[in-house]
């Protein structure tokens, strides 16, 4: 380092502008979900900031099966619809991920962008031109119909978080299985699925969250009986600005903290040579 | 034996082509659908009303609004991260992912209580005396943006990590042993190495902010309207679907046209595009 005795007042600056403007940064990415779950422990009756006193009397109210029953049935409806999402995924995107390293490059490289097109697009327009042609076929909207809506538009996060993991195979592994007499099945199961699970959870909690937070796809598939949690939260809002909304969003934080924590003891950081 | 994929591939290809594509190919029909045969009708219905024309002005200005915001908030966090060490990094990262995954309605609500007449920002407003009574901000586009600019502020950054945590530090090493500042060598290295990365985030910004539903719907208020609602009015309440589509289409391609756009201005630039 040669020393030429330059002006210090810049290289302040510079420290001033990453250290202490992006740490205000930061403050402002995170402090609205500290907001949020410090507001639902608050005693008062409003969403005053900061709230006046501590209690947890708005997830008593959330947990009461009288009071919330609406709430308890939109969130029932929500993860169902988000367990059989994250199946469904499973079922197309795991072997797809599988297929697709057993091909030539080219042709993979031609195939992948079809497979992960649906993530590029506004669920919203899906949502319409979805409810367009299963009205077209004579489908009611359901919630299998919604279902059906999240594997199309989520199946892609899933294949996209193994095919991660699987370009990072090594192909010998399946094919010294096999050659030691293993049947495609029993490699399958002791060899390739393993090494791929990783990858598959990553996946799984990726097309849950995404799931169960979704709107746009549920808005126009979902019938007027399948009400889901965030279209429950969106009417609570509207209507009355309920605090057991800060409730509910209480817990899914805590979901979230939760799975992401696990998220990172069962996936070990990708080390960077 | 390099053969064999391809029969693994075919249920989500053909899920993908039966579900995906098909939609969209009626979706796009449908706009163009009349009695006898195609027609521009419901374009020219929706071009012209004024209304709507504002509407959509509306929205992309939202989108570029929030794309700017994102880009003056997302770029000293990438600094931070390039600059941090092993422990800061893998905090930012930490930090960055949990507002990604918390559910959008969540984000949207706390900025309901930010912004609202007894958030935090009015009583701070109030305590300082700038305003004699509590303000919200509530139902202005300025509230809408400040919270849109951080529901989608991790769209961005995610991209610039990704690069700069495949970037050896030692890059800019020769820029500082040569003599150069700080800032001659963020503008000089720094920012041309992040640009595939800004390019990517301004993308799923745009395309985010432009179609998020909820949080227009919610802290946009009933006085600004942009084009989801007006998809969904149209499809709800009034059951137009042929202009519903019409619609969708205008939004998609005014997404798609910026995708394009930036597309050519990396390839033009001889960047290593990755999406």
């Amino acid at each position: 380092m040669r020393d030429r005795r330059e002006n210090p007042i810049p290289v302040m600056l510079y420290k001033a502008f990453v250290y202490g403007f992006g740490g205000l940064c930061v403050i402002y990415l995170v402090a609205p979900i500290v907001i949020a779950l410090t507001m639902s422990f608050t005693s008062g009756q409003t969403l005053k900031y900061p709230p006046q006193g501590f209690s947890l009397r708005w997830y008593a109210a959330l947990l009461d099966p009288v009071r919330s029953a609406t709430e308890h049935i939109a969130a029932w409806n929500s993860l169902k619809i988000a367990g059989l999402a994250v199946l469904g995924s499973l079922i197309f995107a795991v072997p797809a991920t599988i297929g697709m390293t057993r091909m030539k490059r080219s042709t993979a490289g031609t195939i992948e962008p079809l497979l992960l097109a649906p993530l590029v697009l506004p669920s919203l327009v899906y949502g319409l031109a979805a409810l367009i042609v299963a009205n077209f076929i004579g489908f009611k909207p359901s919630l299998w119909l919604t279902v059906a809506g999240h594997v199309v538009v989520f199946g892609p996060l899933m294949y996209r978080a193994a095919s991660v993991v699987a370009q990072g195979l090594n192909p010998s592994l399946a094919e010294a299985s096999t050659t030691m007499g293993a049947s495609w099945f029993m490699t399958l199961r002791r060899v390739t699925l393993p090494l791929l699970m990783p990858g598959i959870l990553a996946g799984a909690f990726l097309v849950f969250i995404q799931s169960l937070d979704n709107v746009s796809v549920s808005l126009f598939l979902a019938d007027a009986r399948t009400t889901v949690l965030p279209l429950r939260m969106f009417a609570l809002i509207e209507e009355s600005l309920d605090v057991r909304v800060a409730a509910i969003s209480g817990i899914l934080i805590a979901v979230t903290l939760v799975g992401l924590l696990v998220a990172r003891r069962v996936l070990a950081p990708p080390r960077q040579a | 034996m390099k053969a064999s994929g391809f029969p693994y591939v075919l249920p989500m290809l053909l899920l993908s082509v039966a579900f995906f594509a098909t939609p969209l190919a009626v979706l796009v029909g449908f706009s163009f659908a009349g009695p006898g045969g195609a027609t521009l009708e419901h374009y020219a219905r929706f071009f012209g009303d004024a209304f709507n024309f504002r509407v959509l002005v509306n929205t992309a200005r939202l989108g570029l609004e929030t794309v700017i915001g994102t880009t003056l908030l997302g770029v000293p966090i990438a600094l931070l991260y390039w600059h941090g060490g092993r422990n800061l990094r893998q905090v930012l990262i930490f930090l960055t992912l949990i507002p990604m995954l918390t559910s959008n309605v969540v984000r949207t609500f706390a900025w309901i209580v930010i912004l609202g007449r007894q958030g935090p920002i009015s009583e701070a407003l109030v305590g300082l005396g700038l305003t004699g009574m509590p303000t919200s901000l509530l139902f202005t586009e300025l509230g809408l943006i400040m919270a849109m600019c951080q529901i989608d502020l991790p769209l961005i950054i995610l991209p610039l990590i990704a690069i700069l945590s495949r970037t050896p530090v030692q890059l800019t090493e020769a820029a500082q042993v040569s003599g150069a500042g700080p800032w001659r060598i963020f503008v000089t290295v720094l920012l041309p190495l992040m640009l595939p990365g800004l390019l990517a985030g301004w993308i799923l910004v745009f395309a985010s902010t432009s179609s998020s539903f909820v949080t227009q719907a919610v802290i946009g208020g009933a006085r600004n309207v942009y084009v989801p609602q007006l998809i969904y009015r149209e499809v709800g309440t009034l059951f137009d679907w042929p202009l519903a589509s019409a619609i969708a289409v205008v939004l998609l391609l005014s997404t798609g046209c910026l995708l394009v756009a930036l597309t050519m201005m990396s390839r033009h630039r001889r960047l290593v595009g990755h999406a």
